[in-house]
């Protein structure tokens, strides 16, 4: 476990716990909401498509495609990776989406490309926490 | 709200006062208050009016509503301090509206101060804390900048659309030559898109050229009903349209990266407002924080269709002596970037439709569309103005 991780670190609220607990367990958990279907991230105690507080946590595949990206080579002090790396959102197959970042694939424009199928993978960045990433499918 | 309500509101209020502070740039000798306090009386000036008339106060950057009154010695009846990002003048602009219209205040005072580059008196808290929702989804991943978060948004774009990198950068180069003939901008020599392409890359698509400068500087505006406008001094600036919204906060919950939602919907509403087309407007003052933003903005307000934004701006077509001259003053990409930018664009199109502008005046302007970015293209706030109503 390294514990000179000095990149930003989630503190979990509330409403985000179960996912950071899940996260751990390196299970992608995400909300749907009962009364209008509607499967969202990030975790909230209303749904974001009809405010209903009627809502389920559940187990989502972790596969999913690269909607967008960008390369970073440089603005930050610390970074979680080293640079150049992939910034990425990826629209994962229940439809919502989220910040990531693609490993496993050079950081090269040339490579990288928007809609690739892409498979989350665990990284347990510290003791306390893991951050959900993804590589190419 | 019905169309004609709606519509009643067009031309209802008046820009009376217009200035920046007396330097924008590098000032490390001038703290945000300062700045505030300079641009607000340098605007006060302007319209021929004393402190004593201004009865609101709408104000944002780090500080509560109560600080740029205090500072200023003023006690008004109406405080606000909106803040969506550097589009919250444009937005203050539609809350004047509303205020003057209802009989709240008659004499609004709009200001920005921002030591962007300095930080001087700029105070501390952290939008992006790790308990927040960009500090626990965002900020863990390494999202660095506003390049790297805009940098999203040029990539899906390019996706969709077949935008090319060459097309983003006709952006920078345009407006550079529009600085090139403003004494005030910070960068003034010409470049090519070569340039662009060949600088430092920063989050790719983004290179250092595609991005903003960082500045330190105020605006001001001094805002009235149109019937008191008339008696005053300067020349009115009616204010015919305007809109303002969001559509998300933190990038990664943007609906559509290749198209920016709270545009359209900003701009529908003060087109519907004013009467006007894209094709009735002289100049654009489009916030580009990134040269990606007003190829979006153009797309959005209707310029041109969705995807065609990237070949709109070739050729010269947004650069001096073409045919939609934007960003007249260099933009943030050249003339200055304080960090929430968006009082520049209304002060420069105030200018222009005077015709105080100068080697870079567009002859005989007459309507302006001002167009603003919020947080990472969450807000939107668009105003159209006019010499005439």
């Amino acid at each position: 476990m390294p514990d000179d991780y000095k990149a930003p670190l989630p503190q979990p609220t509330p409403d985000s716990k179960p996912f950071w607990e899940a996260a751990r367990r390196h299970e992608l958990r995400i909300q749907r909401c009962r009364a209008c279907s509607t499967a969202f991230f990030y975790p909230r105690n209303v749904c974001p498509e009809c405010l209903s507080g009627d809502l389920d946590w559940f187990t989502a595949s972790g596969r999913g495609r690269l909607h967008t990206f960008s390369i970073v080579y440089r603005g930050l002090k610390v970074t979680p990776l080293p640079t150049p790396y992939v910034l990425a959102v990826v629209e994962l197959e229940e439809g919502p989406r989220l910040m990531t970042n693609l490993v496993g694939i050079q950081a090269d424009p040339e490579q990288v490309r928007c809609e690739m199928p892409v498979v989350v993978e665990w990284a347990d960045v510290t003791s306390e926490v893991t951050l959900p990433r993804f590589r190419p499918a | 709200m019905a169309r004609e309500r709606l519509h009643a509101q067009r031309g209802r209020i008046a820009i009376v006062g217009a200035a920046e502070s007396d330097e924008v740039g590098k000032l490390p000798d001038k703290s945000a208050l300062m700045l505030h306090a300079e641009a607000a009386r340098n605007a006060l000036a302007d319209a021929g009016l004393s402190v004593k008339d201004v009865d609101a106060v709408l104000s944002t950057g780090r500080q509560t509503a109560n600080d740029v009154p205090e500072y200023l010695g003023i006690r008004p009846r109406y405080l606000d301090n909106t803040q969506m990002g550097g589009c919250s003048f444009i937005a203050h602009l539609q809350h004047a509206l509303g205020v003057i219209e209802a009989g709240v205040a008659e004499v609004v005072l709009i200001t920005h101060g921002e030591s962007g580059a300095s930080r001087v008196g700029m105070g501390g808290g952290d939008r992006f804390a790790p308990d927040t929702p960009p500090g626990q989804y965002e900020m863990p991943y390494g999202i660095g900048g506003p390049a790297t978060r805009y940098a999203l948004a040029a990539t899906r774009h390019m996706h969709e659309f077949g935008t090319t990198r060459e097309q983003i950068a006709e952006v920078a180069v345009a407006t550079r030559k529009w600085a090139s003939l403003n004494p005030r901008a910070m960068m003034r020599d010409p470049i090519t898109v070569a340039d662009v392409l060949a600088s430092k890359p920063i989050a790719w698509p983004m290179n250092l050229l595609d991005c903003c400068l960082v500045t330190d500087g105020g605006g001001a505006l001094v805002v009235t009903s149109a019937a008191r406008a008339k008696d005053l001094r300067s020349k009115p600036v009616f204010v015919l349209g305007t809109g303002e919204a969001t559509c998300h906060s933190i990038i990664s919950q943007m609906p559509r990266f290749h198209a920016w939602d709270a545009a359209i919907l900003a701009g529908e509403r003060a087109w519907e407002m004013s009467g006007a087309r894209p094709a009735d407007v002289d100049l654009a003052m489009l916030y580009d924080a990134f040269t990606i933003v007003p190829i979006l903005a153009l797309e959005a307000l209707g310029f041109c269709k969705p995807g065609e934004g990237g070949s709109f701006v070739a050729d010269g077509r947004t650069a001096p002596g073409g045919a939609l001259p934007i960003n007249t003053n260099g933009g943030g990409l050249s003339y200055t970037h304080t960090g929430m930018y968006g009082m520049f664009l209304l002060v420069e199109a105030v200018r222009q439709l005077r015709g105080q502008c100068g080697a870079r005046q567009v002859p005989g302007a007459k309507t302006a569309v001002c167009h603003g970015t919020g947080g990472i293209l969450s807000a939107s706030a668009t105003a159209v103005l006019s010499t005439e109503v």
